[in-house]
């Protein structure tokens, strides 16, 4: 019976190790979460922010926020940003985090008529431009950053061809521009939905739709993802060089350019990309205290910090998104390789709210299928 | 039984009830009226109809693919075997983002057959249904090559003996015997591609979506909660109806199988014709598996100005990374791996317990759960993760932002593994041994040791590497409770995926190469203990 005596004793190693495999597990676990264990407490020293996948903040920024306040941020990324803010739509009254951070204004109404925030004015909200406050009577969001949704295009097939590279979504309809398009499935993607939206501001709900017409019989072809478009099928970024990719223009953002530039070794001297500027939709992105949430106090000092200069000077190059609050610097980075978007596209949150599923149907049946 | 119960009723049923619930009741009172209403909006029906079609497509083809190779694997002994069994089930684990890289690369523009022959299968049904093929390869042959490599061989033979033809003696006797496995192994392919998501987007284009996309869809972006709950009753249905035919199927055709000892049956191939059967299963697994795997691999080493190891090294500091990970994104593997072995423990507990009930008890009742047990895998991830939100968010039990959610998430999906790998070994058993040794006065406990645990120590094995493969790789439930400081692989590729800049991406590729070698370095462990075993009885 040996054998049998040498599986147990193997079995019981194997189980053995692998509870201190899992030992490592939960004790990194509270290790970082030793500021959370006073949570239970009124006086809570951890103040737990929500958001979306995208959201970044740099290790310096988070620990001077503890240093000036005494509260710990717990960050809880939750899938992309429609899906987070589902999430605590559904979770609304038994929140999981103190604030929320990542509802812009093609889902803002969403959130405040599902009554998802209290009303909290954060210090320094008078420093915000005004134009991105869109709760400005009721404070129940603050707004904390704006990035543009916009074509990019690969500069080098413009020059190789000798080809001015488009302004507008006027010129993305013309001849020269046939096949070149690629852009984002908008009910399942945010620029997608961003690029969409900005047509509709643009030709009026009576006209957008012969414009897709156009673009349709111009070839432009859609994907399902961000990630796809921009890696797979645009010829002008590093993954889609790799790729072999074909199309040279491609719906993204206006900070797209920097960040090709920030993550290539060597650093060129020009971005190898650029933005039609005619062709942008603005994204404001906003916060609010959740209702319900344990650590009122701590979520208000947060709000407060987020639009503070320093967060604000940190989010660039964090999560490629412009600061709100006046004064606050952007980096070189994003001056010297970024457009300036002087007159980007935009639509009221409550107009979004009441047609947006029927814009993005009639889309679906014109352009997918 | 009782553990399973709970562990189900507790972490599946109750949250995929609630969410379903909110959904389908309006103040208190359930709306079945909105299944009708759902079910005949046409946009709706074409998804179904997709979903339906691909699926069986899917499955025919992976079967007609990997049959083969699950006989090369059992019956054939030639050098590499184990290295190259470890290596075709890692595409199993590996991130649908990262595979759909690879595909897009060989089936796209530019790709391998675009240069050969002009051919290109991006956003066409074919890409799908090959990318089927290559994450359900290893379903069948280690479902079925792993049956089939302990049947004894003698009894072909002897029917051979007694008269009958090559192919009759193998109709006769060895087609019985791998009913089960065959079924069980195209049950699970279908139920994978039936549910398929990633692939699906990614491969497909936005022109085709199946139920399960739409479930996302419709739950995660429109939060369309009533349509959600439709949708997913009709996936329960359409799962429920599979496992009820397999469960039949299976019920006629197991009969308790003389087991051997893989080492027994497995020689080198001999004549024209085995040579060729080799050759022909090595070259569908160099082009279906290894070709994908190569493209990731070179992309992970392409850095600008020749090839070098410039994005591994990236991934070891969180500072190169500047905000995309509070930690090196390199410390993930130990994350992955943690959570896959707290994982695999859950799964292997759970199941291991579940399957010996069911090969005990025989009662309508007890198979019924049977088939109860194999749902995880026919529900939408995000059902689950939203049903976790809206029922675990009491204490005692908020787990909501708990660690162990991530690995009971992922042990939910490996328990039908555990499960499926066991019970057709388990009934296998002849339960006269065990009859005998209660007859010689052993206690059942002491039965179950002595002649149970011997004969299924490598199911038990093979369910454990599954367990811990999926949970490797599992993304869908993960991405929604993994915490930034300590993200799993997959969820690090994604997160360095979402962003633009050739560092980024590059690193993404090395990382998915990482978890490539993880996998596959488990596999193969795993497949030592097999072996060094395998000379003791």
């Amino acid at each position: 019976m040996s054998t049998t005596r040498k599986i147990a004793v193997t079995a019981v190693a194997a189980a053995l190790g692998a509870t201190a495999l899992a030992g490592c597990g939960s004790s990194d676990d509270s290790a970082a979460g030793t500021g959370s264990g006073g949570t239970k407490g009124s006086g809570s020293k951890t103040v737990t922010l929500v958001s979306h996948d995208s959201f970044n903040a740099s290790k310096g920024v988070l620990k001077e926020f503890t240093r000036e306040t005494g509260y710990t941020v717990k960050v809880l990324k939750s899938g992309d940003a429609g899906a987070a803010l589902n999430q605590e739509i559904l979770t609304k009254g038994s929140p999981r985090g103190d604030v929320f951070f990542g509802v812009d204004n093609t889902l803002l109404s969403r959130a405040l008529d599902n009554g998802l925030f209290t009303p909290y004015a954060a210090k320094g909200i008078g420093q915000v431009a005004a134009d991105v406050q869109l709760d400005a009577e009721k404070h129940r969001v603050t707004p904390v950053d704006t990035g543009d949704i916009c074509v990019n295009y690969d500069k080098k097939y413009f020059a190789d061809k000798k080809l001015a590279p488009p302004k507008t979504f006027d010129d993305l309809a013309k001849p020269a521009y046939k096949n070149l398009l690629v852009t984002e499935n908008a009910a399942t993607s945010s620029p997608g939905l961003g690029f969409l939206l900005g047509t509709v501001a643009t030709y009026g709900e009576d006209g957008y739709q012969d414009y897709w017409k156009k673009l349709k019989d111009n070839g432009v072809k859609v994907v399902d993802g961000w990630e796809q478009a921009y890696n797979e099928e645009f010829s002008g970024s590093a993954g889609g060089k790799k790729a072999k990719a074909d199309r040279p223009l491609v719906v993204s953002y206006a900070s797209s350019p920097p960040v090709e530039v920030l993550y290539a070794d060597p650093q060129p001297k020009t971005a190898p990309t650029g933005v039609a500027t005619g062709t942008c939709f603005r994204q404001i992105e906003f916060a609010g205290l959740l209702d319900g949430a344990k650590n009122e106090a701590g979520g208000k000092a947060l709000l407060d910090f987020l639009i503070g200069k320093k967060f604000q000077e940190d989010m660039p190059l964090n999560m490629f998104v412009s600061p709100v609050t006046k004064g606050a610097k952007v980096p070189d980075l994003f001056t010297e390789f970024g457009a300036t978007v002087d007159r980007p596209t935009t639509v009221a949150p409550d107009t979004i709210a009441k047609n947006r599923e029927q814009w993005v149907q009639s889309w679906s049946s014109l352009v997918v299928k | 039984m009782a553990v399973p119960v709970a562990f189900f009723a507790l972490f599946f049923a109750y949250p995929v009830v609630a969410i379903v619930g909110r959904g389908l009741k309006d103040g208190g009172v359930w709306q079945f009226g909105r299944i009708g209403e759902v079910l005949s909006r046409s946009d709706i029906q074409d998804v179904l109809w997709f979903t339906l079609w691909q699926a069986l497509a899917s499955t025919a083809l992976t079967l007609l693919i990997a049959l083969p190779g699950a006989y090369v694997f059992a019956r054939f002994d030639f050098p590499g075997k184990q290295l190259l069994r470890a290596v075709v089930t890692v595409p199993f684990v590996l991130p649908t983002v990262v595979v759909g890289t690879a595909f897009l690369a060989l089936l796209g523009r530019g790709g391998f057959l675009d240069e050969l022959w002009g051919v290109r299968l991006d956003t066409t049904v074919w890409a799908i249904l090959l990318a089927h093929g290559f994450f359900n390869y290893a379903v069948v042959v280690r479902t079925v090559g792993g049956l089939w490599s302990q049947l004894d061989p003698r009894q072909e033979e002897a029917a051979r003996v007694l008269g009958a033809g090559r192919f009759a003696a193998w109709c006769r006797v060895t087609l019985p015997a791998l009913g089960p496995a065959v079924a069980a192994a195209a049950l699970m392919v279908f139920l994978f591609t039936f549910t398929s998501f990633g692939v699906v987007q990614i491969l497909g284009g936005p022109g085709f979506s199946t139920l399960e996309v739409e479930i996302y869809r419709q739950t995660a972006q429109l939060l369309a909660l009533p349509t959600a709950a439709v949708l997913t009753l009709v996936q329960f249905v359409a799962v429920g109806a599979v496992l009820a035919v397999h469960a039949w199927t299976v019920r006629r055709r197991e009969t308790a199988l003389k087991l051997v000892d893989p080492a027994q049956t497995a020689r080198r191939p001999r004549g024209a014709g085995q040579w060729a059967l080799l050759g022909g299963v090595l070259l569908t697994v160099l082009v279906l598996i290894l070709l994908p795997l190569a493209v990731l691999v070179e992309r992970s080493l392409d850095v600008s100005g020749g090839h070098g190891f410039a994005y591994y090294r990236a991934l070891g500091s969180a500072e190169a990374n500047s905000g995309t990970f509070l930690v090196a994104p390199l410390e993930a593997i130990g994350n992955s791996l943690r959570y896959a072995v707290v994982a695999t423990l859950i799964a292997l507990v759970v199941g291991g317990l579940a399957a010996a009930a069911l090969t005990r008890k025989a009662g309508r009742l007890v198979r019924g759960f049977d088939a109860l047990l194999m749902l995880p895998l026919g529900v939408s991830a995000v059902t689950v993760g939203f049903g976790f939100l809206i029922t675990l968010d009491k204490p005692p039990l908020d787990l909501r932002t708990s660690w162990i959610l991530v690995p009971l998430a992922q042990a939910l999906v490996g328990v039908p593994f555990v499960v499926r790998t066991m019970l057709p070994v388990l009934r296998a058993v002849d339960g006269r041994l065990r009859e005998a040794a209660a007859v010689l006065g052993a206690s059942p406990l002491r039965a179950w040791r002595e002649v149970d645990l011997p004969l299924v120590r490598r199911a038990l094995l093979v369910a454990a590497g599954f367990a811990f493969a999926v949970s490797l790789g599992e993304f869908g439930a993960t991405v929604f409770i993994a915490r930034p400081d300590n993200p799993t692989l997959p969820v690090a590729v994604a997160r360095l995926l979402g962003r633009s800049g050739e560092l980024n991406y590059g690193q993404a590729m090395a990382l998915s190469t990482i978890l490539m070698l993880v996998c596959a370095v488990s596999l193969l462990l795993l497949e030592r203990i097999r072996t060094d075993r395998s000379g003791e009885f």
